[in-house]
Order: structure tokens, then C-alpha cells, then sequence
């Protein structure tokens, strides 16, 4: 039970596979709903109400997949563009804000902090019923950008938090460093600081792109009756109009969650590395 | 800080001798600042700019809606009737509001109860060091990771009463059928229970972050004074964790108040109001139907984000009180 101990001795290697053993028990138990997912998106039709129904995929269609592909393309290229564009709209905002809280020391930082502390407490589905407001009178409706902005609401907060955490961590050595050297502010920010914060950057782009890509309450206000709709919409209207064809829906969440797998594959020791090891180092 | 330091220390030599300049040191210090300020608030500039359109201008929008008697025509023209309390009275007198207040209350605590348990357990688990450990760490983000449309329809196909995966494992343990979904006893369980599952990796990913900034001498110390891993958990795991507990029980208060994907794609808080929390009933009034409600939506909004507010403020005292 105890944290971080030393089994490094002795009896060190039985507990080491004992521990390994319930760790993948653990683990197995946890993930058991994403097998089902996947099974259930693998299984045919008939099958489906079945009971016993099949533990395993034994007699595996793809009819599932097919109907994703035929149906849903749009909505996965839409959820690309809306999340990438979260991503750039939340880096070119929160990176400077961040430097700025964490090395510059503006008047009134405090109380900023204190904002984005309580901007991140305020519910999505009141956000969206603001929004509702003013994309109607602005005409955003129903559009990609206007679902990036909403988006991006969601993110911006915890990315301005996220650099200053990781900016304060940066050793003072460093931006002296690049002012005996001449740099003003501005090249220090793009030079120094930003290259050294490659990880609080990997982080905030992952989840700011994660979160919109799974945005389920403002699409649903803002972009229900758009041409083009995020994949989550997709999903919940093939729950609406197709309410049998369970294959097809969970093929469908299986696409939806492969930007999920891959991103925690691709950049899971980004988040791993923790926010101020890493950069000291380099 | 830092870059006051920067700031004097190469300086300072190069003034010499500091003794009839004080007036025009003092001068050119001010101007030195004063630019700081600027390109300070420079670089801070646009997220205020920002923060001020797309989050105080809604929530005022919000709050504007809730004080006036909007219809969709009115909506569009903007020109409704000033109504001052009336959508919040209307929204007390509501039969659904207490329910809403207690399922929010159950739902969030029981759920933050369970996630910080588990979620805790399973950090000082994986602390140990053993082969793959790693690895199944990572694999127990994906909960967290998938999109809640996923996970939330995964759940609501594995407690379908007919055909779910859950009611063929009761039965296979000889206990009948729960309606999960559709019954007014079970649907605020079950989308509890799927919400513990979601919650789980973010509290074991904090915590056991948190884990690996306690210094291994504190238990080697309290091992040699013979303390056992029970005793060496209580005195020095968990007061040295109490920091990092503060910010995963206010982040996950905050992120259970306003959960609304998970419960509306499940049960939409029904079967009647027996799901229905602020957050959803909000979403059903302002949304929810042909005849939108905006005014008394909004209201059931504004009074969620007073919750919220209390609540992080809360928060915030307490984290200021600890010593750093």
C-alpha cells in the first residue's frame, strides 16, 4: 500500500509482478466499457439484442464502419477544422497572457489570475445560452468560426494557468541571460521562453484540441442547423434517427474517439513530463 | 520577481556612484517601469479584450435574459418587456427546482466522493514502482480522453434494460432486470456511476503527480521509526498531499456542477425529473422544447453559477490559508 517505497530489494521482483498482475487486472476492468464499444460496433445487426449477447467478436461485420464512412466524412472534417482552430485561437491568446502574469508583473495581474480562476467555474450550457444571444444577432450561427470561439472558452482559462505554472518554473538565469544579450521583451517571449515551454505548449494545444473535438453543448445550441456539423452532432443524431442500429452508432464513437487514442499515444509523456522538470534541462 | 532582478543587476554597476543622482534615478526608474506596465499589459491585452467579449458579455447577455420576459419573436428583435424577478419566482415555485437542487447536490458529491477515492487508491497504487506500470498509467486516461457523447452512449447501450450488458451479468448472478436508464429509482445512479468512471483518471493523474513531489526520505525516515505502510499513508502521504487533494476536489466540483452532456444524452434527466439537475433543467427550459423558456433557462443558469461562485470562493480562502 505504501507510495514510492523501496522495493527495489529483495523481495522486490514478486512484489513487482504481483503488482503487475492487479495492475492489469485493474486496468482491464476499467477499460472494459471501450472493449464493449468495440465489440458492439463489430457485431451484426441480428446479433445485436441477443442474449447471452457475444463476449467477443466472433463473427465480426464491418457493415458498422461502412455506414460511419458513407455518413459521417463531413462531420469528421468539420471537427478537424473546428479543433485545430481552437488550438491557434487558444495558443495566440493564453501563451502571451501567460508569459506576461508569470514574468512581467502587470498591475492588476492578481485580479486577472482571479478571473480566469472564476471563468473556468461557470457552467458550458449558461456560456452557450449567452452565446445563443449574440451569434444570433451577429450571424454567427449555425458557423465554424463561431463554434471556434465558443470553443475556445473552454480552454483558454486553463492554458493562461497552465503557462504561468509553467513560465514562474523557468529559471530567472535564462531570461537574464537573454537581456544582457539584448533582447527586449518580445524577442525574449518568442526566443527563450517559448522554445523552453515546449511542453506546457504540447499540453495546452492537446486538450484544447480534445475538448472541441468533443464539444457536445455548443454544437448542439449553436450549430444545430448548420451545413457543417462537428462529428459529436453526428452521433447523437444517428442515436435519434437510427435507434437500432447500435452497430453503426458505436462504430461511429469508436472514429470519434481515435483522435482521443491517438494524441494519448503521440503525446502522453508531454503530459507525463510534468510542468516544470522538464525544462530546465535544456 | 524575477525580472526585477534582472532588471537592477546588470544596471547597477554601470551608474556610478550613487550619490548626487537620487532625483534623476528615481526619474528614470518611474519610466522604466511605467514601460514595463505597458509592454506587460501589452502581451496581457488581448485575452482581456477576449475575456471581456466572449465571457463577461454573455454572462451579462445572461443576465439580462433572465430579468426580461423573452419570447422568440422578442428574442430576434430584441425588444422584451423589463420583468424584473418574475422568471426567478417562477423558477422557485416550480415543483422541479428542488428536485433539481437535490439531484445536482447527489449527483456531484457522490460522484467527486468515489472519483477522489478511487482516484486516490489507485495513485498510491501505481507509485509502486512495477513493470508496465507506466503503460497501464497512460491506459487509464482513456476514459477521460474519449469525447462524453462516446462514453455516455457506450453506458446508456450497456444499461439498456433488454438487451444491456450490465442486466446479462446481474442475471448471470441470479438478480433480475434494473430498468437503469428508464426507472425513477436507478437513472440518477447510473449516470453517477458513469460519471465516477469518467472522473476517475483525472484524480488518480493529479494525485499521483502530486505523489511524486514527496520526498522519498520522508518515508524512508518513517520507515526507519517504524511506521508500516498504513501508518506511513496517514502521517506523511496524505497531510503532505493535502495542497494537491484541495485543487483536484475544487477542479472536480466545479467540472460535476455543470456536467450536462453526460446526464442529457443518457436519460435528457428524465424519466420525469427523477436525472434533472440545474444544468439540465436549464438546457430543457431554454432549449428543450418548441416553446423555449429563455428568461427562466437563464435564471436556472445564473443561479448555477452563484452555486459555482460559492463555492470557488470557498476555494479559494482555503488555499490561500495554506502556507504556500
Amino acid at each position: 500500500m505504501s507510495a514510492a517505497t523501496d522495493t527495489t530489494r529483495g523481495t522486490g521482483t514478486i512484489r513487482s509482478t504481483r503488482s503487475t498482475v492487479l495492475g492489469v487486472v485493474l486496468t482491464t476492468v476499467m477499460l472494459f466499457p471501450v472493449y464493449w464499444m468495440i465489440n458492439v460496433s463489430l457485431t451484426p445487426q441480428q446479433d445485436m439484442r441477443k442474449t447471452p449477447p457475444d463476449l467477443l467478436p466472433l463473427h465480426p461485420t464491418f457493415s458498422g464502419y461502412q455506414a460511419v464512412l458513407h455518413d459521417q466524412g463531413p462531420y469528421l472534417v468539420t471537427s478537424l477544422l473546428i479543433g485545430l482552430g481552437t488550438v491557434a485561437l487558444t495558443l495566440l491568446l493564453s501563451a502571451p497572457a501567460g508569459y506576461a502574469l508569470a514574468r512581467l508583473r502587470p498591475r492588476g495581474g492578481g485580479l486577472l489570475s482571479l478571473v480566469l480562476l472564476i471563468a473556468q467555474m461557470i457552467p458550458g450550457i449558461v456560456m452557450a445560452m449567452g452565446f445563443y444571444g449574440i451569434f444570433l444577432s451577429l450571424g454567427w450561427m449555425n458557423t465554424w468560426w463561431g463554434l471556434i470561439v465558443a470553443d475556445s472558452t473552454i480552454a483558454v482559462p486553463f492554458g493562461v494557468m497552465i503557462f504561468v505554472a509553467f513560465m514562474s518554473g523557468i529559471p530567472g538565469e535564462l531570461t537574464a541571460a537573454a537581456r544582457i544579450d539584448g533582447a527586449g521583451p518580445v524577442r525574449t517571449f518568442w526566443s527563450v521562453i517559448l522554445p523552453v515551454s515546449r511542453n506546457a505548449l504540447v499540453t495546452v494545444s492537446l486538450f484544447s484540441f480534445l475538448w472541441a473535438w468533443s464539444d457536445f453543448v455548443f454544437a448542439n445550441t449553436l450549430d444545430s442547423g448548420g451545413a457543417m456539423r462537428p462529428i459529436t452532432l453526428g452521433i447523437y443524431h444517428y442515436i435519434g434517427n437510427n435507434n437500432q442500429e447500435w452497430n453503426a452508432i458505436m462504430a461511429t464513437a469508436v472514429v470519434g474517439s481515435v483522435p482521443a487514442a491517438v494524441l494519448l499515444v503521440l503525446a502522453q509523456r508531454y503530459i507525463a513530463a510534468g510542468v516544470t522538470s522538464g525544462a530546465v534541462k535544456d | 520577481m524575477s525580472l526585477a532582478r534582472a532588471d537592477r543587476e546588470p544596471r547597477s554597476p554601470a551608474v556610478p556612484r550613487a550619490t548626487a543622482v537620487p532625483a534623476a534615478a528615481r526619474s528614470a526608474k518611474r519610466r522604466q517601469h511605467l514601460k514595463s506596465q505597458v509592454v506587460a499589459w501589452a502581451f496581457v491585452a488581448p485575452l482581456v479584450v477576449y475575456l471581456a467579449a466572449f465571457y463577461v458579455y454573455p454572462l451579462y447577455r445572461n443576465v439580462d435574459l433572465s430579468l426580461h420576459h423573452y419570447t422568440v419573436r422578442s428574442f430576434v428583435n430584441g425588444n422584451a418587456p423589463f420583468s424584473g424577478w418574475d422568471n426567478f419566482q417562477t423558477v422557485f415555485d416550480d415543483p422541479t427546482f428542488w428536485t433539481a437542487v437535490r439531484n445536482t447536490l447527489v449527483f456531484t458529491l457522490v460522484s467527486i466522493a468515489f472519483q477522489y477515492g478511487a482516484g486516490l487508491a489507485l495513485a498510491v497504487f501505481f507509485s509502486r514502482r512495477f513493470r508496465l506500470s507506466g503503460l497501464l498509467r497512460a491506459l487509464f486516461l482513456i476514459p477521460w480522453l474519449l469525447p462524453l457523447i462516446v462514453s455516455s452512449s457506450t453506458w446508456a447501450w450497456m444499461m439498456n434494460s433488454e438487451s444491456g450488458l450490465l442486466n446479462y451479468a446481474l442475471h448471470f448472478v441470479g438478480v433480475g432486470p434494473v430498468d437503469w436508464l428508464t426507472s425513477p429509482t436507478w437513472a440518477l445512479t447510473s449516470v453517477i456511476i458513469a460519471n465516477i468512471w469518467i472522473g476517475i483518471p483525472f484524480n488518480l493523474v493529479i494525485l499521483h503527480s502530486g505523489l511524486q513531489n514527496i520526498p522519498p526520505e520522508l518515508y524512508e525516515a518513517a520507515a526507519i521509526d517504524g511506521a508500516g505502510p498504513w501508518q506511513r499513508f496517514r502521517r506523511v502521504t496524505f497531510p503532505l498531499l493535502r495542497p494537491v487533494s484541495a485543487i483536484v476536489l475544487l477542479l472536480g466540483f466545479v467540472y460535476t456542477l455543470k456536467v450536462f452532456d453526460l446526464i442529457w444524452i443518457m436519460t435528457k434527466g428524465g424519466p420525469g425529473d427523477a436525472s434533472t439537475t440545474l444544468a439540465t433543467w436549464s438546457y430543457r427550459l431554454g432549449f428543450g422544447s418548441l416553446l423555449p423558456k429563455f428568461g427562466p433557462g437563464a435564471a436556472v443558469g445564473n443561479i448555477l453559477i452563484v452555486i459555482a461562485l460559492a463555492f470557488g470562493l470557498l476555494y479559494i480562502r482555503v488555499t490561500r490559508r495554506q502556507p504556500a
